[in-house]
């Protein structure tokens, strides 16, 4: 029990303190996960929409794929981005394996079922209130396609949050294509997994605490500004209509 | 009104059935559109109101038969429009709801917000211009949802019981809103199970029951008396599905 309290200490510490290497290895760890994200979001957000609004053999199928892929074990990701990326690999020229482009890669490959299988959920639940409508202006597919993103955009903000939970939570695949080499490849999952095998609590601790807020903070951020986008365009109109009640 | 020289009317079905599996919900419906009256298709649930309007609007297509416009497919697309029974609004402010529409329909930039602030002025709602729309109530979304379509200037406009759910006050607005609209000269053709909006609205009725187009006439023809016998139970209040034969046959030729 002294033993975390002691870790527990040393963490603060090291976060109140500014830790230069765990600023560097929180700021590539951020970097990594954004990056696959966005990438996974561009992808995702656009397919799983596409996967309601277009019809053509075999969509089941991959419907029910993508959610299969929701559950996709890292470290099989993480094995498969490894042999494609590997010097004998088909991908080996480009010299990514042990780059924080590998990690990219990877994290991209996890993340990308979970944003496309929820959007599909999501963007399939508002086709079916807009659909009689859209058809009846005369929207297509295509431009039904992006008027659906932008209408359900503060719901797609939770398959976006899902996507961000699972890449920075996510170990196995970042370890094997990234090797977490130090001041390279090293981000907070891996560290933490390497800082506890050596002994090293305080650190690993550290990491784990900031890991958590980050994770935290941006759920916070991502509802508030919802909220607040939410509020401002009520308040802008509703006050008016109060406003004449009264009089 | 868009296209006015190049009518998309007459609007004609020939022989037009649709059927869900082995359900034939329209039978064999033959009739034609022209310009002019103000069309109020009556008769009581199931009688294939909404799904003939959806028919002719072309978000459904008949199981056989044909339904033919005057025009090519895209004109017709962009001279008509549709007013559901329940509005159905974008998550985006009023004016932006009206906005979308006529940016579909190709209108121009510069020509938009004109089109919007008149569209709105008409049915009252330009004051709540830039409220979102899932916060008006019911009565108002369905002003906006006539609005959106007036914007569009169609030549024809099918509304499917534009009224179901409004208390009488947002029902006197909507039909004036309504009334307006055609007296721009768009061809109006709306369902209704209110009678006493029939009788204020219509110019012709026509009385489905199951899918059958049963009678066609004029408004005040068809109600001082209709000819066929399920049309003047229905008119009297009576429920047309108590109304059995011998042996509790339907008295209707049903499928």
């Amino acid at each position: 029990m002294n033993d975390f309290g002691d870790a527990l200490a040393a963490a603060a510490t090291l976060v109140v303190s500014g830790n230069p290497e765990l600023i560097e290895i929180v700021s590539l760890s951020l970097k990594v996960s954004f990056s696959a994200v966005l990438i996974a979001s561009v992808i995702g957000l656009p397919l799983g929409a596409a996967l309601v609004l277009f019809r053509f053999p075999g969509r089941l199928s991959i419907v029910v794929m993508l959610n299969a892929l929701m559950g996709l074990p890292p470290v099989v990701v993480g094995l498969i981005v490894y042999l494609l990326l590997s010097r004998a690999g088909p991908l080996g020229i480009l010299g990514l394996l042990f780059t924080p482009y590998a990690m990219i890669i990877a994290q991209t490959i996890l993340v990308t079922p979970i944003i496309a299988a929820l959007t599909r959920q999501l963007v399939e639940d508002l086709w079916t209130e807009y659909e009689e409508q859209l058809r009846s202006l005369g929207a297509g597919p295509f431009r039904a396609l992006p008027t659906l993103l932008w209408d359900g955009r503060f719901s797609l903000v939770t398959a976006v949050l899902a996507g961000f939970g699972r890449a920075s939570a996510e170990v196995g695949a970042v370890m094997i294509v990234g090797g977490n080499i130090d001041h390279v490849t090293r981000v907070m999952t891996t560290a933490i997994a390497l800082e506890v095998s050596k002994g090293d609590l305080a650190l690993a601790l550290g990491l784990g605490m900031i890991l958590l807020a980050l994770s935290a903070s941006i759920n916070a951020a991502a509802f508030l500004l919802r909220d607040i986008t939410r509020y401002n365009k009520r308040s802008r109109t509703i006050s008016p209509r109060v406003t004449k009640w009264k009089t | 009104m868009e296209n006015m020289n190049t009518s998309i009317l007459p609007l004609a079905l020939n022989n037009v059935s649709f059927q869900i599996g082995e359900m034939r919900l329209i039978k064999d419906m033959t009739c034609e559109f022209n310009t002019g009256p103000c069309t109020t298709v009556i008769g009581p649930n199931g009688a294939g109101k909404s799904l003939l309007l959806r028919l002719c609007h072309g978000l459904i297509l008949p199981s056989s038969g044909n339904i033919t416009w005057q025009a090519d497919e895209a004109a017709v697309t962009t001279a008509q429009a549709m007013v559901f029974q329940r509005p159905i609004m974008l998550r985006r402010t009023v004016a932006a709801n009206v906005d979308y529409a006529l940016k579909l329909r190709g209108v121009p930039r510069n020509k938009r917000q004109d089109r919007i602030n008149s569209a709105l002025s008409q049915v009252g709602l330009k004051r709540l211009l830039d409220t979102p729309a899932h916060v008006l109530s019911v009565g108002e979304q369905q002003k906006l949802a006539l609005a959106r379509a007036w914007a569009l200037k169609p030549e024809v406009l099918f509304l499917d019981e534009p009224t179901a759910s409004l208390d009488p006050a947002a029902t006197h607005d909507v039909e004036e809103i309504i009334q307006a609209i055609h007296n721009e000269g768009t061809r109006i053709i709306m369902t209704t199970h209110d009678l006493g909006q029939a009788r204020r609205m219509a110019d012709e009725v026509m009385f489905l029951h199951r899918g059958r187009l049963l009678e066609r006439a004029a408004a005040k023809e068809f109600f001082a008396g209709p000819k066929n016998d399920l049309a003047q139970a229905f008119l009297q209040g009576e429920l047309l599905w108590w109304r059995l034969g011998k042996d509790n046959r339907r008295l209707e030729n049903d499928d």
